[in-house]
Formats: C-alpha cells, sequence, structure tokens
C-alpha cells in the first residue's frame, strides 16, 4: 500500500482542478516558488473603495505578542500575529480555539484584562498611531468612535436592564452630548439601519424582547453609533441559526460598503468567511500561518494546515464518504510545539519542522504567505 | 425494491407541551410550549437518521423525550415493539440498555471527578447483568481502544483531555452496553472543525462495525448530509418534509427546506456569484402560539389564505415522492 | 488505501500518547480536580498561616501537657494577679489561677463544641439540602419553609431558652448543652448552600447521561452530585466551625453555656470581665487565642473557597 495523503483525494463528482489561479503552480517550468509572476488571475478585492496612502495601512498590527500567566506556566496565546486591514475591505482572521485570534482582537481593541494578559510586544498602528502606546484617555477615545467591535453573544453583551435604543445611543449622549430627544431620534435611525422592522416603536424594548438575530442588530447598531473607521466582528454569527446568520453576514457586508468601514471578521467558519471576506488571515497556535486574498486561499492553500482544514469541511454539495481530518487537537497555548507549531498534526512534516519555526514567507507576489519550510510545490510534488 | 427490515424504533404521534403557568399561590395553567407537537418516524437498524431544524424546533426536546429524560405529553414510541412511553422503571432500565445517547457538550456531559475509567464503566455497574463476565477493566479498554483513546489514560480525569478526547470518552461510554440505536444530539457542534471530522468517521465506523442505527440532531446541514440515509426537517415541533437524504438536500419541495438549503454558508468564494440565498424575513414565532394552519406561513413567500386555515399534512406530494407538509409543493433545487 | 482505513490512521494521531500537541495534560499522570485544589492550596500564605493556628490549636486541645504543665485548677488567693513567673508566662487571674495554663486548657472546650456542633449541623445540613435539592417540588417546598423557620428564630434567645431547659436535665459542664443548641440552630446555613449546589450539580449533563444509563437516585445522589457539590459545604462548614467556638464562648460568657468546674475561654473571659477595673491582663490571653482560633478557621475557609473556585477570586 502507497502511502496517499488525506487531503490529496479530490471529491466524488467535483470538476477537475480549475486553472490554477498563480500561473506556475503546476508549471513544471516555472523558476524559484517565490519569484513574483506577472500572471495573477483573481480579481482585485470586490470592494477596495479607496487605495491608502503607499505604505500606510488604516490598521496595521505588527508582530503583536500577548501572554497570559496561567496555573501551569505562562501561555503564549499570541506569538507574533501582524495584519494589516484597509477602508472598505473585509478581513477575516480565521482559527480555531486557541488559535489566538480572539485575543488578538482585544489586544488591538484595548480590552484584555490586564493581569493576567500581558501584550509583550508589537505594534498597533491606527491612522500611523500607536495604540499600545498611547494614553489611556487617547485610547478610550479610539475604541468605540474609531475601532469598534460586535460580540458573538449578544445577550451578555447587552445590559438588560436598560432599553435597547437607550443603550444604541448611550455613546452618543455620554461622548458627544446630544441631548435626550436628538438621541432617541438617532437610535431609531441606527435601528433602521441595521433593518430593525417598527424600530420607532420597538426603541423603548428591553434586550430579552428581542431574538437572537434583532439583538446582534442591536449589537451591530451600538457598534455603529460613532460611526467608526473599523468594525471588529467576533464570530457575529455562531450563536445564531442558519437563516439568521445569512441576514446578519449580508447586513454586515451591506453596511461595510456603504459606510467604507474596514471589518474585521473573526471566526472559525469557512463556509461564512468565502461568502464575505477579502483576505484571509490563518492563525494557528497564535502566529499567522497563511495569508492570501479569499479565492486564492480557497483554490490553492498554501499551507498543510488550510489544507487540511478546507479538506475536513463537510459540504452539501459534495457527498463523499469518509471525512477527511487532520490528525491530533490544537496545541495548548501553554505547551506550544517546539518548532512549526502544526508539526505533530501535519502529513508533510519532516526533521527541519521539528527543530525551527517557519517564518512567514511571501508565495508569487504581493499579499500572500505562508508559514511553512515547504512551497507549495514542494507540497504538492511530494503527494504525486 | 428490496424489503426493508422491520424499523428498530417506531415514534408515533410524539408529543411534548410544557404547561406555562402564572399565579404564585394556586398556580393556574395559562398555556403550553409547543416543543413537540406531533412527530411520527420510523428507524431502521443500521441506518442514520439526520433531525435538522433550527433552534426552538423541539428536536433536542424530541431527543430527551426519546431517552426518557422527559416525561412525554402523548403519543407512543415503540423501541423494538415496547412502548418507551409507558414502560414502568424496572423495564425501561433494561430497555435503556438498546438506546443510548451522545450529548452535545463534552465539557458538561463527563462527570469531572470521576476518572475516565469510571465513567466508561459505570453503565456496567448500572446493569450487571450486561457486564462483561470477568475482567471489567478490560471491557473498558476494549472501548476505549474501540473510540480511539488511549487505555493507559484509563486513570485520568475528564478535564485532562481535549474537547474531542472527551467526546470520544462520551461515546465510549455510550456504546458500554451495546446499544442498538444511538441518539447523537449535536454531538460534533462544540468541536472545532479540524476535530468534527475526526468524531464524524469515527461515528460512521462505528455504524459500519456494530450495525448501530443513529437519529443524529444537528443544526449544521452540511454534517447531517454527510452522514444521513434519511432526513427530517423539522419547524416548530413538527416534521415539515422527510425523505431519504438525496431526496431533500437535491429535490427539497417545502419552502423552508429550500430557505434552509440555500442558507448554509459554502466553503468555497467562487460560489458566491452562483448562489442564491432564499432570505426569511422574521424569526421563528414562539412555539407557545404557533400560528394557524401552516405553521411556516408567517415567514413564507408562497402563503396564500389556504394556508391559514388548513394545515397541510405531511404526506407525498405530487412533485416528488416524498412526504412534504406544504400545500403548494413544488420542486426547487437549490443545491449545485 | 479506504477512506475507512484512512479514517483510521487519522485516529491514530490522536491518541494522547502520540499526540504531544496535547499539553500539560499529558506531563501529569492522574490530576483530579482535588489535587488541582491542593496545588493552588499550597500555594497560598494563608492556608498555611491558619493550617499552623488550627494544629496548634488542636494540639492544646489534645495535649495540654505539651504546653502547661500546671495544674489550671490549683488556684489559690495568695496570688492573685500575681505577675508572671515561671510557667505562668500571663500571670495569675482574680482567684490565683494560672492564666496561660488556663487557656491551654480552655482549647479543648472549644475545640469538642466546635467539631461536634459541625459534625451535627453538617449531617443535618447535608441531608436537608441534598433532599430539598435533589427532588425539588413540594419536598423542596416544605423543607425549605422548615429552614426559613429556624433561620427565623433569634440564635441567643433560643440558646438561652434551650440550654435552660437542656442543663436543667443535666449534670456536667454543659459541652453536650452547647453542642445540641449550636446543631439545632446552626444548620441553615449549610443546608441553604448544599441545597443550591445541589440544584447547580443536579441539571449538569453528566447526571442527565447517568439517567439515561438507567441510574436510581442514590447512585446518582452519592456519585455524581454529593461529589460536585460538596466544596462549597466543606467551606461554609469550615467558617462555621470558627463561628461556632466564638458562639460558645459568647454562651459562656453569659453563663448560659459551659459552667464551671469546666474550663473554656469563654468563662474565663466572663470572670476576667468582672474584675477588668482591679487587672485587665488576665482578659487578654483568653480572648487573643479565641479571635485567633475564629479566625483561623475563617481563614481556612476561604483559602479552601478560592483553590476550589478560583474564579470567585
Amino acid at each position: 500500500m502507497t502511502y496517499s495523503n488525506p487531503y490529496q483525494q479530490q471529491w466524488p463528482n467535483q470538476p477537475a482542478p480549475a486553472a490554477p489561479v498563480v500561473a506556475g503552480w503546476d508549471d513544471p517550468n516555472r523558476g524559484g516558488w517565490d519569484t513574483p509572476t506577472a500572471a495573477w488571475s483573481t480579481p482585485p478585492s470586490r470592494a477596495r473603495v479607496n487605495q491608502p496612502r503607499s505604505g500606510e495601512h488604516l490598521l496595521d498590527v505588527r508582530d503583536l505578542r500577548v501572554e497570559f500567566g496561567t496555573r501551569d506556566g505562562v501561555a503564549h496565546v499570541v506569538n507574533g500575529v501582524s495584519f494589516h486591514v484597509d477602508p472598505g475591505e473585509t478581513l477575516a482572521i480565521l482559527g480555531e480555539s486557541g488559535s489566538g485570534k480572539s485575543v488578538t482582537a482585544q489586544a488591538v481593541m484595548g480590552i484584555l484584562d490586564t493581569p493576567p494578559a500581558v501584550v509583550r510586544s508589537g505594534q498597533v498602528l491606527f491612522g500611523g498611531e500607536d495604540l499600545l502606546t498611547v494614553s489611556a484617555d487617547r485610547r478610550r477615545q479610539v475604541r468605540g468612535q474609531e475601532i469598534a467591535m460586535v460580540f458573538q453573544d449578544a445577550l451578555s453583551a447587552l445590559n438588560p436592564v436598560f432599553p435597547v435604543g437607550w443603550q444604541i445611543s448611550e455613546a452618543l449622549r455620554s461622548r458627544r452630548g446630544i441631548n435626550k430627544a436628538d438621541a432617541r431620534r438617532r437610535a431609531i435611525e441606527l435601528m433602521d439601519m441595521v433593518q430593525i422592522p417598527a424600530a420607532a416603536e420597538r426603541v423603548d424594548d428591553y434586550p430579552h424582547q428581542f431574538s437572537g438575530g434583532m439583538r446582534q442588530r442591536v449589537m451591530i447598531a451600538m457598534a455603529l453609533a460613532m460611526r467608526p473607521k473599523v468594525l471588529i466582528a467576533d464570530e457575529p454569527t455562531t450563536a445564531l441559526d442558519v437563516t439568521v446568520q445569512a441576514q446578519i453576514m449580508d447586513l454586515l457586508a451591506t453596511l461595510r460598503a456603504e459606510l467604507e468601514m474596514a471589518l474585521i471578521l473573526i471566526t472559525h467558519d469557512l463556509g461564512v468567511v468565502a461568502d464575505v471576506a477579502d483576505r484571509i488571515t490563518v492563525m494557528y497556535a497564535g502566529r499567522v500561518v497563511e495569508h492570501a486574498d479569499v479565492h486564492t486561499l480557497y483554490a490553492q492553500p498554501a499551507h498543510p494546515y488550510t489544507r487540511g482544514l478546507l479538506a475536513s469541511v463537510p459540504r452539501l454539495d459534495h457527498r463523499g464518504h469518509g471525512l477527511h481530518s487532520i490528525s491530533g487537537t490544537p496545541p495548548n497555548p501553554a505547551a506550544i510545539p517546539d518548532g512549526c507549531a502544526f508539526h505533530p498534526r501535519c502529513p508533510w512534516a519532516q526533521q527541519v519542522c521539528r527543530m525551527t519555526a517557519p517564518t512567514l514567507v511571501r508565495i508569487g507576489r504581493l499579499d500572500r504567505a505562508s508559514a511553512c519550510h515547504f512551497p507549495p510545490e514542494a507540497l504538492d510534488a511530494r503527494l504525486a | 425494491m428490496p424489503v426493508l427490515p422491520e424499523p428498530i424504533l417506531r415514534v408515533e404521534n410524539a408529543v411534548k407541551h410544557y404547561p406555562i403557568s402564572r399565579g404564585v399561590l394556586l398556580p393556574k395553567k395559562v398555556g403550553a410550549v409547543k416543543a413537540v407537537d406531533g412527530v411520527s418516524f420510523e428507524l431502521r437498524p443500521g441506518e442514520t437518521l439526520g433531525l435538522v431544524g433550527e433552534s426552538g424546533c423541539g428536536k433536542s426536546t424530541l431527543a430527551k423525550l426519546l431517552m426518557r429524560l422527559e416525561t412525554p405529553t402523548a403519543g407512543r414510541a415503540y423501541l423494538k415493539g415496547h412502548d418507551l412511553f409507558r414502560m414502568r422503571a424496572g423495564d425501561l432500565r433494561r430497555l435503556r440498555r438498546s438506546m443510548q445517547m451522545v450529548m452535545q457538550d463534552p465539557y458538561t456531559s463527563l462527570n469531572p471527578r470521576m476518572t475516565v475509567a469510571d465513567i466508561v464503566g459505570e453503565p456496567f455497574d448500572i446493569h450487571p447483568e450486561a457486564a462483561p463476565k470477568g475482567n471489567r477493566d478490560q471491557a473498558v479498554r476494549e472501548l476505549l481502544d474501540q473510540v480511539g483513546l488511549s487505555p493507559e489514560h484509563a486513570n485520568r480525569y475528564p478535564h485532562q483531555f481535549s474537547g474531542g478526547q472527551r467526546q470520544r470518552i462520551g461515546i465510549a461510554r455510550a456504546l458500554a452496553l451495546r446499544p442498538e440505536v444511538i441518539i447523537c444530539d449535536e454531538p460534533v457542534s462544540a468541536l472545532d472543525v479540524s476535530v468534527q471530522a475526526q468524531v464524524v468517521n469515527l461515528l460512521e465506523r462505528l455504524q459500519d462495525e456494530l450495525g448501530l442505527a443513529y437519529i443524529f440532531i444537528a443544526h449544521d446541514l452540511s454534517v447531517v448530509r454527510h452522514i444521513s440515509d434519511r432526513i427530517a426537517v423539522m419547524y416548530l415541533g413538527r416534521i415539515v418534509e422527510t425523505g431519504t437524504s438525496d431526496q431533500v438536500y437535491l429535490r427539497p419541495t417545502h419552502p423552508y427546506t429550500q430557505a434552509l438549503l440555500s442558507a448554509v454558508p459554502v466553503p468555497d468564494p467562487t460560489a458566491r456569484s452562483r448562489r442564491q440565498i432564499i432570505r426569511l424575513t422574521g424569526d421563528v414565532p414562539s412555539p407557545a402560539d404557533p400560528p394557524s394552519g401552516c405553521r411556516f406561513r408567517t415567514r413564507c413567500w408562497k402563503a396564500q389564505p389556504r394556508c391559514a386555515s388548513e394545515e397541510p399534512p405531511l404526506s407525498q406530494r405530487a412533485v416528488d415522492p416524498h412526504p412534504s407538509a406544504c400545500h403548494y409543493a413544488e420542486l426547487h433545487q437549490v443545491i449545485a | 488505501m479506504s477512506d475507512l482505513e484512512m479514517a483510521a490512521t487519522s485516529e491514530l494521531g490522536v491518541r494522547p500518547s502520540a499526540d504531544p500537541s496535547a499539553g500539560p495534560a499529558s506531563t501529569a499522570r492522574t490530576r483530579s480536580l482535588t489535587a488541582d485544589a491542593w496545588y493552588d492550596l499550597r500555594r497560598n500564605w494563608i492556608f498555611w498561616v491558619a493550617s499552623a493556628l488550627v494544629v496548634l490549636v488542636v494540639l492544646m486541645a489534645v495535649a495540654p501537657g505539651l504546653f502547661s504543665s500546671a495544674d489550671p485548677t490549683a488556684c489559690t488567693t495568695r496570688r492573685q494577679f500575681a505577675g508572671p513567673s515561671g510557667g505562668a508566662i500571663f500571670g495569675y487571674d482574680f482567684q490565683g489561677c494560672d492564666v496561660f495554663s488556663r487557656t491551654v486548657h480552655g482549647a479543648r472546650a472549644s475545640v469538642l463544641v466546635g467539631v461536634f456542633a459541625v459534625l451535627m449541623t453538617g449531617v443535618i445540613g447535608l441531608v436537608f439540602g441534598m433532599l430539598a435539592g435533589y427532588f425539588g417540588g413540594w419536598l423542596d417546598a416544605v423543607l425549605s419553609r422548615v429552614v426559613d423557620v429556624v433561620l427565623g428564630i433569634p440564635l441567643l434567645l433560643a440558646a438561652i431558652v434551650l440550654s435552660k431547659r437542656l442543663s436543667a436535665d443535666q449534670q456536667g459542664s454543659g459541652i453536650a448543652t452547647v453542642v445540641i443548641v449550636l446543631g439545632i440552630l446552626g444548620w441553615t446555613t449549610a443546608a441553604r448552600v448544599m441545597r443550591s449546589s445541589v440544584i447547580a450539580a443536579r441539571s449538569q449533563d453528566y447526571v442527565a447521561a447517568a439517567r439515561m444509563l438507567g441510574a436510581g437516585p442514590l447512585r446518582i445522589m452519592w456519585r455524581h452530585i454529593l461529589p460536585n457539590a460538596l466544596a462549597p459545604f466543606i467551606v461554609v462548614l469550615t467558617i462555621a466551625l470558627g463561628t461556632f467556638i466564638a458562639t460558645e464562648a459568647t454562651l459562656s460568657f453569659l453563663n448560659i453555656g459551659l459552667r464551671p468546674p469546666a474550663i473554656s475561654w469563654g468563662i474565663d473571659i466572663a470572670t476576667a470581665g468582672k474584675h477588668v477595673r482591679e487587672s485587665a491582663t488576665p482578659l487578654v490571653a483568653p480572648s487573643v487565642f479565641l479571635t485567633l482560633t475564629v479566625l483561623a478557621f475563617i481563614m481556612l475557609g476561604d483559602a479552601i473557597r478560592d483553590a476550589f473556585d478560583p474564579k470567585l477570586r
């Protein structure tokens, strides 16, 4: 029996892979794997509204490191994460439990509990200003006004003893100092904007009088009250039913385009990501293991983890027998394996993977990178 | 067509109403939450019935009824010919050996103060007559091995395992008494994507090896599609459409099924433009006060006056030979 | 390679032995929750201070001879209010008794009252809490009303009445009387805590799992609920032990608890209190010991609670 790799098998009934997105992917005549190639058939990101000045992004996170002190020692939860996002685009941060995706978001928002968390190093550049070093007052100002966040559990994120309209307009009243009547009118406008039916009648209702999907809309309205430039949505639809999930994702996409916001979508759901993201950052064990635009990532995943993840998702449109699974479990942040954190679960792992941690290396062209010792061609070749 | 084997489980018109009462001193019944309101289905040996629906549709309550964690309000459920709903405690205890359940949350379904060996071996303590003759430890080790856990870890406690491993422990406990039916209530929804596939594969392998029949309850339609032979779609306490996996997924005739399937995100960005999501407006109505006639009519784009007055029966429709509870059932392919 | 074999191959990888990514779990052999709590306790200085005090007091109760060779009942008015001399490091009281020796010997009464009263309240509280919490319904309603009624009785008033009634029937030091009084009146908090943690444990999935396996109520209560509901109960009882010792002293001080010739901190505090204008020094030793002992048990209870439930910190 020859060794065959789980990720190699194609789904039954699936058409042969489309023409490679990157020229030279399967091209034997292609040069080094790191050579930039001109041919790039993926259309540019859908919703780039305005290109930022060269080299400067709206939000630019660089080499962020966060640790937690725990009973079992120091947990390295975020280990040098970098990403950036520009107005009008959606960046998805994809990861499983323990990947550090939520902690990353919390560190960017500045809502980490310290202790136990410690931000060891890194920069969170917002409009060129490092939010990790500014004063607490300035930080508070940015939080909510410039960067807002939507959480997974809308029920616990809303205060049960205040009407939703009051909560939506709270920031407007306390920060902008607008009067009660205006605040109420503004709350109704915001509720209209997030498509809550009969907003004028429901503005004085309490959170428990809303359904899960409607509560999520209330929370989005709350986050948008100050017209933030960046909206971070942490698993915004995980707790919702599929029919409601689709509604909320639609709403977020529409709002992002209308308000020219940058949307950072933190999620574990490959399906949701495929529907709305422009670019994807895949995290594993507190590191970015792959970064690419959405079409490339799904069509030609570079990192073994991304490949495994995509292969292990059951799909409605393919009915196979036996799902391909990644062996093992995601590592505990207090005991991340040496070398490449994914090596114990990786079918391609070699001695080098156990010894040294790979760095995020650009593949082909700008804005595509993978943290694997082996270029995608080498991985493909090993399967052949 | 081959002769189908006798169903191992036959549920007839199962009903569970939770009374709503008002008043502190002398509580008075003012209504009822109709969590499960007349559900019938059959399960044959070795097959998997997928039960799908959104939260509040009654799928988990149905599981609790079948396991007799809740007392049914009405109906019958014959497990190997014995009516589960009308069984006395002693007989029920014996019958429980034939049907077990794997629960959703691997973190709360295992007693944190018991070792894995105690958890997996407990069924033998409760049913000494079903315990293996001789070495109990040996039996526990074999069970752990069967679910892909190292027998050396029998002395550990649940909190020392990851979610996926805990779910395997739960499966081993359910297998101990050699049941013929296992109810899986959202068995993978609390797990990471990369671990979900391991557990689904394990369940499939065990089914092949042991000839188990599964009732697989999940809200993730992709997982259900993957594992199920037959599907029942539930909405507000009723089954609205049922059939083989291909019938329900490829040729859905009930508008709710069509909407549900169209909303499932597809992990393929190229499908964005091709996909047509049927957007349902509004939310699921309260099961305490379901709409008259067809329960789905308040969110249905095809609703007619007839839908409010006349409840559509779950019966075979002309468009495709599988039962669907819609007056205006028509074929609409959602999945490419 | 078939899909089935493939699934099996991937199963292999998940076995903890072959899975270095399982984290600290794989290094610890069998660490139960109790072991985890003990690990936390060991690093808590409050726990060590409290334990040292408790050990000291218990030693005094078991073997007072280790600390003082003087006879606490050998009193002579010749030494009334005499200063420290020899073994009598705290001097002598109004009756000329060795204060240090009396304090050491007084520990026994306190510890006896505390331990037996806690045992009694523990048994009553456990049974009431378990039955009310597990069965719920009308049984819970009845038992909870009983708790409310007992809780409504003013402790001091009831103690006066009860001890008068009980001590009329018996001779001796009155330790049994005090234990009965405290036991009858002091179990309500323990019962309430037990009831609520039983209710919390009862709704856990693992209890449902046991029911689905066909386990009876006794097995469920004993194997699944009790071990998971015990921690807060133990904490309450530890703290109660301290307060019972304080209450015993109060009752003895008011002359409705222990009676001479019994030796007790409460009695000594009462006697010294009567003569505080002549000399305050005999008041100090029993008061300090009483306070430290009560404090030790309360701190011990807090430390145990922290260890069992780190979220409360």
